[in-house]
């Protein structure tokens, strides 16, 4: 893979970084006018999705990460892994296990397409769309026509998350919920 | 291309500002019986400075540079007779671009004959409560800023105890950034600059290895150290001060200083502007000068967060 200095660092650039696979999120270049020259950079690891910060000398250089994003569709899990496939045609499968999936791992829904995240051809990351319609499958009865009162209860979704809902909703309720915050959205009907 | 792109990155309001501004500051010079002059951007020699890059062409054949500051020029203006000056303009710095940076920025440059460092600092705060309003500008030394702000000596410390400050201020080092004293103390100070907050700080009393063009004195613990000063506003850096150096063999140990330092790392090595020294030989009288940067105080009048957003095209569009 290429090196890249600190001038060429940009938002998204994919780069290798005490061996794990960032992705830039913030390059700040820092100098006083009589001093030498820094950059802060933000990164996020892809392994883990946790958030860096490093403190280079300007000049310096990282290795760029072989990192691409794939749409593939979630087939099933034979309870160790889970597994997907290509969506270019070529039905190829690959496989990603718990640590891999993290929080997604609540958000699978067969036959739905994820972003699947490969390092030298190797899932490191899986991330669902950003709204994903799945239906609940357990919750307190629902409440007819109680659309005003604010109040929620836990319901669980077809893929074994549970998620806040308002009180009218029932079993069997198809819901819009948003995979970033896990959060109710709407009904989807 | 996008389709964006031929657009400025300063609104038609911004302009109007950046005018008003500079016609008040020139109304200031002029109160002041500071003469305006103009000094070339391109030139056959550039500054020394290690820390500072230059943007090089060349003109059927020959080097040309184009100018960091007009400081050499206006030095020579002064040993030839000038009287106190001013130059508002632009000036180069390679490789600097970022939130705060751009290569090509506006400088307001002036040297004050007779004046001494708190004169001229004085002055330097009345012209920025002209142009931001009144507001009180403390004073703290360069020894005092890190051993309040870090918790370090500025003048005893090694690298050793300079990474454990950054580290206490959550900064993590690459390995390539850890190595070099000078360096890691100037990390340091942004980060103790930028944990100031709101405010108007003067920084005087630099180590005397960041002396750069200022004079050395004595501090009141007997130090060794520049009469240079810095203006910080609201954490970021708007001016640079000094009493200037006038000897001219001081002031060629420094560049021959200068140029070692540039050639340990691996930067290019200037020839020592001779005419510089030859004005000082005939006689630079004493003075102070400062820098300041335009646009950073345009930043904060209009509360931009990136330099581009107060000029007409940043680097990025030009």
């Amino acid at each position: 893979m290429a090196f890249y200095s600190t001038s060429e660092f940009k938002p998204g650039m994919k780069v290798l970084l005490d061996g794990a696979p960032c992705s830039i999120v913030e390059n700040e270049f820092v100098k006083p006018g009589k001093g030498q020259a820094f950059n802060r950079v933000r990164l996020r690891n892809l392994q883990n999705g946790r958030m860096w910060e490093r403190t280079f000398k300007s000049g310096e250089s990282l290795e760029g990460a072989d990192v691409m994003d794939m749409d593939m569709q979630y087939l099933y899990t034979d309870g160790e892994f889970w597994h997907f496939m290509k969506t270019d045609g070529s039905f190829e499968q690959l496989a990603a296990g718990a640590d891999v999936l993290g929080d997604s791992k609540d958000w699978l829904k067969e036959e739905d397409s994820y972003i699947v995240t490969l390092w030298n051809d190797v899932p490191i990351a899986v991330t669902p769309p950003n709204f994903i319609i799945l239906e609940v499958v357990e919750t307190d009865p629902g409440i007819k026509g109680d659309t005003a009162t604010g109040g929620t209860k836990p319901a669980k979704v077809s893929t074994g998350a549970v998620v806040k809902v308002p009180l009218f909703i029932s079993v069997g309720d198809v819901l819009k919920i948003d995979t970033r915050t896990g959060t109710y959205v709407s009904r989807a009907q | 291309m996008r389709d964006e792109d031929w657009r400025p990155t300063c609104s038609v309001e911004t302009l109007l500002a950046r005018s008003q501004t500079l016609a008040s500051i020139r109304a200031f010079f002029s109160a002041h019986g500071v003469l305006e002059v103009d000094t070339p951007v391109l030139s056959h020699t550039t500054v020394t400075d290690p820390s500072i890059e230059s943007l090089s062409l060349l003109d059927a054949g020959e080097r040309r540079y184009l100018q960091t500051s007009p400081e050499y020029q206006m030095k020579r203006l002064l040993a030839a007779g000038a009287p106190s000056m001013v130059r508002i303009g632009p000036v180069f710095r390679a490789e600097e671009s970022g939130r705060l940076h751009n290569p090509e920025f506006t400088m307001v440059e002036w040297y004050r004959l007779g004046f001494d460092l708190p004169q001229l600092m004085d002055e330097v705060a009345a012209l920025v409560d002209l142009v931001l309003g009144k507001q009180h500008c403390r004073t703290v030394t360069y020894h005092h800023l890190l051993h309040e702000g870090a918790g370090i000596d500025a003048f005893q410390s090694s690298t050793v105890d300079l990474v454990a400050a950054l580290a206490r201020l959550g900064v993590e080092l690459s390995p390539g950034a850890a190595g070099d004293r000078r360096a890691l103390l100037d990390l340091l100070v942004t980060h103790v600059i930028d944990a100031l907050g709101a405010g108007r700080v003067f920084i005087t009393d630099y180590p005397a290895d960041q002396a750069a063009l200022a004079r050395l004195v004595q501090d009141s613990e007997g130090r060794s150290v520049a009469a240079r000063f810095e203006l910080i506003i609201d954490g970021v850096e708007v001016a640079n001060g000094y009493d200037e150096l006038v000897d001219p063999d001081v002031m060629e140990r420094r560049m021959s200083t200068d140029l070692e330092m540039r050639r340990d790392a691996g930067r290019d090595e200037p020839a020592h502007d001779s005419r510089l020294l030859a004005a000082m030989r005939y006689g630079l009288p004493r003075c102070s000068g400062v820098a300041l940067g335009f646009d950073r105080l345009m930043m904060r009048k209009l509360g931009a967060a990136r330099i581009e957003e107060v000029m007409p095209f940043g680097i990025a569009r030009a």
